[in-house]
């Protein structure tokens, strides 16, 4: 019986009481907390991590903004130059790989030992997967809103309330895409699948999210593709707010914009969309967890 | 009558048609060292697994701490210290990050934390060290921090799973200080695995393990009291005619252990003399001395412990380590 051994048990333990749910939400915080701690520390990898977006910004960009700029959709008639079209999409892929790689950091741990620790601890499963999705969340959140600064120089205007709009909507982005990079690694044993993940999930959710090029006329197939990235819809209201800042009427703005049956999707239910996608996955990575290995 | 710590029943683990702990029944009591001596693949960590509530049983109850670990894992776990087998620490944080995210996962309250973390690391020789990245800490010091981190939610019992396996001798040596002086400070209860024999010598009480069931349990001396008297060591060319000759002539059989014939003889300094002087068979050494854990081990099982499979893991968790470093 319960109540014999509890009153076997010696003073120490008894002024301890194990109430795993307040622990769990401790944990939460701890496991968020660790992941911030080691992103601070790891100053190469945040310098590094600028590198590529800057590299798109400033190479890619800027080359295919001269290509562009005499083009219909592109250039100096009203519209957008190329590379204020594509500076949004660079945030979203900042945060889009910070996300998944931020997450998917738990293989890390379990490859070495760490998470071994976290597991045996008197805590429920699911504080470890909602732990390192925030974690990931936050990581990702501030290497996107980090680019913002790069603003005056692709010739984009960011007023404060642009700023505000945009901090929830790439959480949004970033909540979701950790949640996915979670489940992934609730799945994964090893390193090894990681290179798998990267080539075959990574690279074509950027590339069919929009970051890069509009997403409306693309051929059928591609149309489908691009509605089924679930990046799209984080992706997209980025962009929306921050072409919205320069003045230019709506119409300009929806020729960019992500498009479902010919309607452009409503900025809340993209929202929505990746909100629930994050959920789903985040849901379905605490189930795994739970499952005792 | 002193209240057992650690109290199991017919303990089973199967996996598939592979039996790996084919019913052990122990019990442990406060503030003893006890030790859990046996070969790799003997089921030793399997059953530590299934007592700190990371394995389920196939069979079997076990109560750690006055609480059933099947029934109620999580109040085990508080009550529980562990160390690992392989390392555990992250390496990107300093040594007190380490023990702070510990003592906070396992609440620990807060106006104790800073506190008890200092004494622990005090403990452990780490406090001039423990601003300082884990990846930075040699492999004994490694190994102190983890004790240090087991230790500070103030369990009943700490559960060490080959806690000196890979560690050089002199570093083994030192570990066993730390935790001896550990329990003399305070009353804690240690459980410890290993395939080191000498380290066995550390323990109170020692069960001796072999596939999967417990062949002996006592106190060192008791168990070498089982190998009655001295041993006498031969080793030779002509191993099957030498025990042929030894257990015709002198009414003794020897034990096998490649060409190495041990024998158990009453007193050694009389048995030395006769066995030259019988043999016709050439000899190279002959040795005697007192019995060790390992003629007990050999006795019971009648094999000796062998260190490969323990060589092969230590050469893993230096290529792991090689590749942590990238």
């Amino acid at each position: 019986m319960s109540v014999d051994s509890a009153v076997q048990a010696p003073v120490a333990a008894a002024a301890e009481p194990v109430d795993t749910r307040t622990a769990s939400l401790r944990a939460v915080y701890i496991i968020w907390y660790r992941d911030l701690l080691r992103y601070w520390r790891d100053r190469w990898r945040l310098a590094a991590s600028l590198a590529q977006p800057l590299l798109f910004l400033i190479v890619f960009g800027s080359g295919l903004s001269s290509a562009l700029g005499r083009g219909a959709v592109f250039g100096a008639r009203g519209g957008f130059s190329y590379i204020q079209f594509m500076y949004p999409g660079i945030i979203g892929m900042a945060i889009l790989f910070t996300a998944i790689f931020g997450a998917m950091s738990i293989v890390w741990d379990r490859e070495f030992g760490f998470l071994k620790e976290v597991l045996v601890a008197p805590i429920d499963r699911w504080a470890v997967a909602v732990g390192k999705a925030l974690g990931g969340t936050t990581q990702a959140m501030i290497q996107g809103l980090i680019l913002l600064i790069l603003a005056p120089f692709v010739g984009v205007k960011l007023s404060a309330l642009t700023i505000l709009e945009l901090i929830p909507l790439a959480a949004v982005l970033a909540f979701g895409l950790s949640s996915f990079g979670v489940m992934l690694a609730s799945m994964m044993r090893s390193l090894q699948g990681f290179q798998v993940v990267m080539n075959f999930l990574m690279m074509p959710m950027f590339f069919l999210s929009g970051a890069l090029f509009p997403l409306q006329g693309l051929p059928g197939w591609m149309t489908v593709l691009t509605r089924i990235d679930p990046a799209s819809y984080g992706i997209d209201p980025l962009r929306r707010v921050v072409l919205s800042g320069s003045g230019r009427p709506a119409a300009v703005i929806d020729q960019f914009a992500l498009t479902i049956g010919g309607h452009v999707v409503p900025i809340t239910l993209e929202v929505g969309i990746m909100l629930a996608f994050g959920l789903v996955m985040l849901g379905y990575a605490v189930a795994m967890f739970e499952r005792r290995d | 009558m002193t209240e057992a710590v650690i109290e199991a029943r017919g303990l089973v683990k199967r996996y598939g048609d592979l039996q790996a702990v084919r019913g052990i029944d122990l019990e442990v009591n406060a503030g003893e060292i006890f030790g859990f001596l046996g070969p790799n693949g003997a089921g030793k960590s399997t059953t530590i697994s299934m007592l700190c509530t990371l394995l389920q049983p196939t069979a079997g109850t076990a109560r750690v701490a006055g609480i059933d670990v099947v029934r109620d894992p999580a109040r085990v776990r508080q009550r529980i210290g562990l160390v690992f087998q392989d390392p555990s620490l992250d390496d990107q944080l300093t040594g007190r990050e380490n023990l702070d995210f510990h003592a906070f996962i396992y609440n620990v309250p807060a106006g104790q934390r800073a506190r008890r973390i200092d004494k622990m690391l005090a403990l452990m020789e780490l406090t001039e060290r423990a601003g300082s990245l884990v990846r930075t800490y040699s492999g004994g010091m490694k190994r102190r921090l983890e004790i240090a981190r087991g230790m500070l939610h103030q369990p009943q019992v700490l559960f060490l799973d080959e806690p000196t396996l890979g560690l050089d001798p002199q570093t083994r040596r030192s570990i066993w200080t730390h935790l001896n002086e550990l329990r003399s400070r305070t009353d804690i209860t240690i459980f410890m695995t290993t395939h080191y024999m000498d380290e066995a010598e550390y323990c109170d009480r020692i069960a001796i393990i072999d596939r999967g069931q417990i062949v002996a349990l006592g106190s060192p001396d008791q168990l070498k009291a089982l190998v009655g008297g001295d041993v006498v060591s031969m080793t030779t060319p002509e191993a099957d005619a030498a025990a042929e000759e030894i257990q015709r002539l002198l009414k003794i059989t020897p034990i096998r252990d490649d060409g190495t014939l041990r024998m158990e003889v009453r007193d050694g300094r009389k048995f030395v003399p006769r066995l030259v002087r019988e043999l016709t068979v050439p000899v190279d050494t002959i040795s005697l001395r007192r019995p060790s854990l390992d003629d007990v081990f050999l006795k019971l099982t009648g094999h000796a412990i062998r260190d490969e499979e323990a060589s092969g893991t230590e050469r893993m968790r230096a290529m792991a380590s090689r590749w942590r470093r990238r």
